[in-house]
């Protein structure tokens, strides 16, 4: 281990490598920070770039850095516009907004680079301690455990999200899960709820689906209302420093997250979105009575918690990507589509025949983070500026950023004809306080957890998959009693009345 | 009947019409290769159908009551008249005649009439910034797209 460490960091620390970091971080940033250009758009785009290098380790590094910035610049993005540029992000915006409405939006920007930073950076140090073991923990995974593991994540999000109104959240969680199943599918390869229309032959876009139910209403709201925008343009910029007693509030959130992030991240699957929800349901659970009630409202603890999750998930989903060769997420999934164009096998012989890649891609880990945090703390306050756009200009760019980031990524108009009547309808449905993260979310998770499902039922001919896998029985026991648990609560809360 | 259960109820018509293409419309074509396998196609969307029946029929029937939110600046939708509707309809209309415009009319027309007669109708009356500023944002836009990202962008209208 010493040794690969010692290649890798020789590797990482060469000049072109370094820049390679660098410049993907920096550009990961900005367009991260753009409602629509998530990272799996532009890892895709950078692919060429990254090709063209010819050298894997430094189209890796490149990549990684991309992937980085990326979900820095989403955060960012949630924060300041509530428009969040990746599904990892949405629960950024859960508190992140609120604090920037509030005039907060510096702290709230300090509190996700430092968090991003702790995240990224235990995040790395447990890939580097944990790589192995955990690769033999992921092997143990079959596709029932899949399954019941996105199960488990979709019922604690929809139990959390819902914010006492559960069933609202479940029927949100199903339509994202309906949707996913439009369009032809890889497992059966035909269409189905296509209606003939070509257009949905590939089924709606994350992307477009995003925008419509985050951005899109957000900015009729802000044009419905104006004295919400008059909080964002009188925000305060001047205030980063986050007191003693924050830093000691947060400090523990980010322990749990940097820990529980990663390893939901290892899980090929679960990822940065599931960690972010999951990490803002746990802490929101188990903080006492009088902070639970400021979450959704701008709590330092529900900004610092999915913030760390997912950064440190981020790290964790290179585990199965390096050490199996199996992508843990649409993201690692391109990146593992580059490692293929530049001849090399993720597996688990990569450590041993090609420890340059796998050693300096951890290493260029640590130094993506610290850019990171080098790069985003002293431009927070230009960052933050944004805020301070009129609202006769900033709304019509957050629509057009809308449509452009739709366009982008489809290439196709009728896609914006989609995206403005599903912006609509997710309007109507925020006027009667219908959670929409968990429709993202289950539109995210429908196709993987419908190809565990049929993986499943194949191999065990039916649903026997349940009782002969006790792994897959507890998990779903564990959704079940996440469904159960806010009536159960309910119930409590009555008696206790 | 308040606005959540008015949703619930379209829901649950999306719901039934989804299941009965799921249960009625979708194994007709199936090959007699994959009816012998134990997943179909229509499986996951049947139980899907299901169960978004059964949990949108909760809401419409009322037993989950729609709690209102206590957060003073959310829109008070039984009250929409009150707010800028005509600006917020305004809008989405703008976003639907640039959605139909981009490609006719090219990237620029379209980009610079929706943003200069967005924010006209918001209230902004210093026309020659907000042109001026728009121009310029919409060339660097383009050209990151374009030049930089590799994405097509027609800038001009189609005849040209």
């Amino acid at each position: 281990m010493l040794e690969g460490l010692l290649i890798g960091l020789e590797t990482a620390f060469s000049l072109k490598n370094l820049f390679m970091v660098i410049g993907g971080c920096i550009i990961g940033t900005f367009i991260g920070m753009l409602p629509g250009l998530g990272p799996m758009s532009i890892i895709a785009i950078m692919i060429p770039v990254a090709i063209t290098l010819g050298d894997p380790s430094a189209a890796l590094i490149l990549l990684a850095g991309v992937y980085y910035g990326a979900i820095f610049g989403g955060s960012t993005s949630s924060i300041l516009l509530n428009a969040p540029g990746v599904a990892g992000t949405v629960a950024t915006s859960f508190d992140g907004y609120p604090m920037a409405r509030a005039g907060k939006a510096g702290k709230a920007l300090t509190i996700a680079a430092i968090s991003s930073f702790a995240g990224g950076t235990i995040g790395a140090i447990l890939l580097m301690i944990f790589a192995p073991a955990l690769s033999s923990v992921a092997l143990l995974f079959h596709s029932a455990e899949y399954f019941a593991l996105m199960i488990v994540g979709l019922s604690a999000i929809a139990a959390f999200a819902g914010s006492g109104q559960v069933a609202k959240a479940i029927l949100m969680t199903l339509l994202g899960l309906m949707m996913a199943t439009v369009g032809e599918g890889a497992l059966f390869n035909m269409p189905r709820f296509t209606m003939g229309l070509m257009d949905l032959q590939s089924g709606f876009s994350f992307i477009t689906l995003a925008m419509a139910i985050f951005a899109l209403p957000e900015a009729i709201f802000l044009v419905l209302n104006p004295a919400r925008a008059a909080h964002s343009e009188s925000g305060k910029i001047e205030n980063l420093r986050i007191t003693k007693q924050e830093a000691k509030s947060i400090a523990p959130v980010i322990g749990r997250q940097s820990a529980q992030g990663f390893f939901i991240g290892v899980l090929p699957g679960a990822g940065a979105t599931i960690a972010s929800f999951l990490g803002y349901a746990v802490e929101r659970n188990i903080a006492p009575e009088h902070e639970k009630k400021e979450f959704g409202k701008g709590s330092i603890k529900g900004l610092a918690a999915p913030e760390t999750a997912n950064n440190a998930a981020c790290t964790g989903s290179f585990v199965p990507l390096l050490t199996l060769g199996i992508p843990g997420s649409g993201t690692t999934a391109i990146l593992l589509g580059a490692l293929i164009a530049l001849n090399v096998s993720p597996g688990p012989r990569l450590m041993t025949d090609e420890p340059q890649i796998f050693w300096a891609v951890i290493i260029s880990m640590y130094i993506g983070n610290v850019v990171l945090l080098i790069l985003n703390l002293p431009l927070i306050p230009y960052i933050a500026k944004v805020l301070t756009i009129p609202r006769t200009f900033l709304i019509p760019f957050i629509l057009f950023f809308t449509l452009m980031g739709s366009y982008i990524g489809q290439n196709n108009s009728t896609e914006l004809l989609i995206l403005v009547g599903l912006g609509v309808c997710a309007t109507i449905m925020r006027f009667a306080n219908y959670p929409m993260a968990p429709l993202l979310i289950g539109f995210i998770l429908g196709r993987m957890l419908e190809d565990n499902f049929s993986r499943s039922m194949q191999l065990y001919d039916g649903i026997n998959f349940i009782v002969e896998r006790p792994m897959t029985m507890i998990l779903l026991f564990l959704a079940a009693f996440f469904v159960v648990l806010p009536y159960l609560r309910l119930g409590k809360s009555k008696n206790a009345d | 009947m308040s606005l959540d259960r008015w949703i619930a109820l379209v829901i649950l018509s999306i719901s039934l019409l989804y299941s009965y293409a799921a249960f009625f419309t979708m194994d007709q074509l199936l090959p007699p290769f994959m009816q012998r396998n134990p997943i179909w196609p229509s499986t996951f969307p049947k139980i899907l159908g299901v169960l978004s029946i059964l949990v949108s029929a909760i809401i419409v029937l009322g037993f989950e009551k729609n709690k209102d939110s206590k957060d003073g600046t959310e829109i008070d939708y039984r009250r929409l008249f009150d707010y800028n509707l005509g600006q917020a309809v305004f809008l989405i209309i703008m976003m639907a005649a640039y959605a139909l415009s981009l490609r006719p009319l090219g990237f620029f027309i379209s980009t610079i009439t929706f943003l200069t007669v967005s924010g006209y109708a918001l209230g902004e009356r210093k026309i020659f910034r907000l042109f001026l500023i728009i121009a310029i944002a919409s060339f660097i836009i383009w050209y990151l797209v374009e030049q930089v990202l590799g994405i097509y962008l027609r800038p001009v209208p189609a005849i040209f």
